[in-house]
């Protein structure tokens, strides 16, 4: 059971890394990593939200969505937007330090692919609660890994002599190609064992 | 005219011999044991792949490179060691259409040689994977005469591939993986292996790292410490388990050599400090353990590699060295 859970979490940081293997969540990606601070708390904020939506969708499919399947996609969305909404505000009234460091990115992502391709693959593969978890604790792992190394990456070329064909976005899709074909590295880890 | 008894100049007034074509020709020598026991094994064909990607490279150098980038040597190496890391028997016009990509989209479009972040002839060898995954993992089986043509060597793009009349053999790694068989020591130092054509033979990598290492080209750091991190790793599984493979099985198989000694090293996509250098090599043999024998994959140096450098210029901010006279470690901004 534990070695299962790790297994969920490891396949979701990198073999099936959100970002760079599926393509989910590309719009953080590409906007919000000029900055390695930026983009780890943008890491961060995902997980929280993640993990928010891996219990929210555990809870539709348990006691709503049995009755109306034909809703889920769209009680996937409303549900989880809401639920992030409520829970900002209760972190600005609990923690307002937490809420300085989290609270702009929360709005932003509750809306991403990302988020919602969690609940749809959660779904799919019937996880329970706790699989859920820590599916969701590794796919935001995964995200936060791609932005920061995005970043890191884009700081130092943004020193270098880039041609100017290449110049901006140009460059950033390049680095990201390159992540993504040495992420192809982890294909199939842990089915061969 | 006399010459001046007091010269008066700007520094730096001793000029080392050393400078970037020097370096890179000096890598290239350094290489001609390699290839010489690739032609060795695999005649003609080895010879016409090298020389395709090393085209290739060129050619892309030539074409989207700032002018005069040509002679620094570099292009020729990238062309080299990716030739290196090819199946004998793959069609020219993929080796070459590898160079071109390692060139154009690993290096030139980050502003040419020095601020290319991944390794390009790795660059050039991962697109080939993904692009051609049959024909750059048929490997033709060593020996036979000089002059056959092992595979589709003259095959146009977009062919259907002619079944080729080659004997085909499977790599010392694949065939510990899939089959559970361990290669000789003897054979894999000697190279009378399947793969590709510089993964064949480990004493003439040795002999070239070392040269190299002893005119401080590159640095021994790295190589050791993917070496040693590997070895260490290996013994630990083949202790727990002897189903995993014994460490000199996997230091001497694949491209861990070649990998380790040329391409881990490249100046431009290693870590600058010497702790970095360590870290970067230590995850690099980590990586290259777990895709081995956990992974989908026989071999997983390239894709070690190419993941550690993604990580460099994390590493060399982490370990920049305190600037003299302050007390704590300067963090810079971000990055």
């Amino acid at each position: 059971m534990t070695g299962d859970l790790v297994w969920i979490l490891v396949s979701a940081m990198l073999v099936n890394n959100f970002t760079l293997t599926l393509f989910l969540g590309l719009c953080p990606f590409f906007g919000v990593t000029s900055q390695v601070t930026t983009a780890l708390r943008l890491g961060l904020a995902n997980i929280f939200v993640l993990l928010l939506t891996a219990i929210s969708a555990w809870f539709l499919n348990r006691y709503i969505l049995p009755a109306a399947p034909f809703l889920r996609i769209i009680s996937f969305i409303i549900v989880i937007a809401s639920t992030v909404q409520v829970v900002e505000m209760a972190i600005k009234k609990a923690s307002p330090v937490l809420f300085r460091a989290l609270g702009i990115y929360l709005p932003l992502i509750t809306t991403n692919c990302a988020i919602l391709g969690l609940a749809i693959f959660q779904t799919n593969r019937g996880y329970g609660f706790l699989q859920g978890i820590s599916f969701a604790i590794g796919a935001g792992l995964g995200l936060t890994l791609a932005l920061t190394l995005m970043a890191s990456i884009r700081v130092r070329v943004d020193r270098s002599n880039v041609p100017a064909l290449a110049r901006g976005m140009a460059i950033v899709l390049i680095i990201a190609s390159s992540l993504s074909l040495a992420f192809m590295g982890f294909a199939g880890l842990g089915s061969s064992s | 005219m006399t010459t001046p008894r007091l010269v008066i100049a700007a520094s730096p007034h001793l000029r080392a011999q050393d400078s970037t074509p020097r370096i890179m020709w000096s890598v290239v020598v350094s290489l001609a044991p390699v290839v010489a026991a690739a032609a060795w094994y695999f005649g003609i064909s080895a010879l016409l792949v090298i020389a395709a990607s090393v085209a290739g490279c060129v050619a892309g150098e030539r074409a989207f490179g700032r002018p005069g980038t040509l002679r620094d040597g570099s292009a020729a190496i990238t062309g080299l060691l990716l030739g290196l890391c090819l199946p004998a028997g793959l069609p020219l016009w993929m080796a070459a259409l590898g160079g071109v990509v390692g060139i154009a989209l690993g290096k030139v479009v980050f502003g040419g040689l020095g601020q290319n972040v991944f390794n390009p002839a790795l660059i050039g060898r991962a697109f080939l994977q993904a692009a051609f995954p049959v024909p750059i993992t048929t490997w033709p089986a060593v020996g036979g005469s000089f002059w056959m043509l092992r595979g589709d060597t003259f095959a146009l793009p977009f062919m259907r591939a002619q079944a080729p009349d080659v004997v085909t053999a499977a790599t010392p790694l694949g065939l510990w993986k899939f089959s559970g068989q361990e290669t000789g020591v003897v054979d894999l130092l000697l190279g009378n292996t399947g793969g590709s054509l510089g993964e064949t033979a480990a004493l003439a990598i040795l002999l070239g790292g070392a040269w190299l290492a002893w005119r401080g080209y590159l640095n021994w750091r790295v190589p050791v410490a993917v070496l040693a991190t590997v070895a260490l790793a290996a013994a630990i599984l083949h202790t727990v388990n002897a189903r995993f493979p014994t460490p000199l099985f996997m230091l001497l198989s694949g491209g861990l050599l070649l990998g380790a000694v040329y391409m881990a090293t490249d100046m431009v996509t290693s870590p600058v400090t010497n702790s970095g250098r360590w870290i970067f090599g230590v995850g690099i043999g980590l990586l290259v353990v777990v895709i081995r024998v956990w992974g989908g994959l026989p071999e997983g140096v390239m894709y070690a590699i190419l993941l550690m450098n993604a990580f460099v210029p994390f590493i060399n901010q982490a370990t920049q060295p305190r600037v003299f006279g302050t007390r704590k470690r300067v963090v810079g901004g971000a990055g």
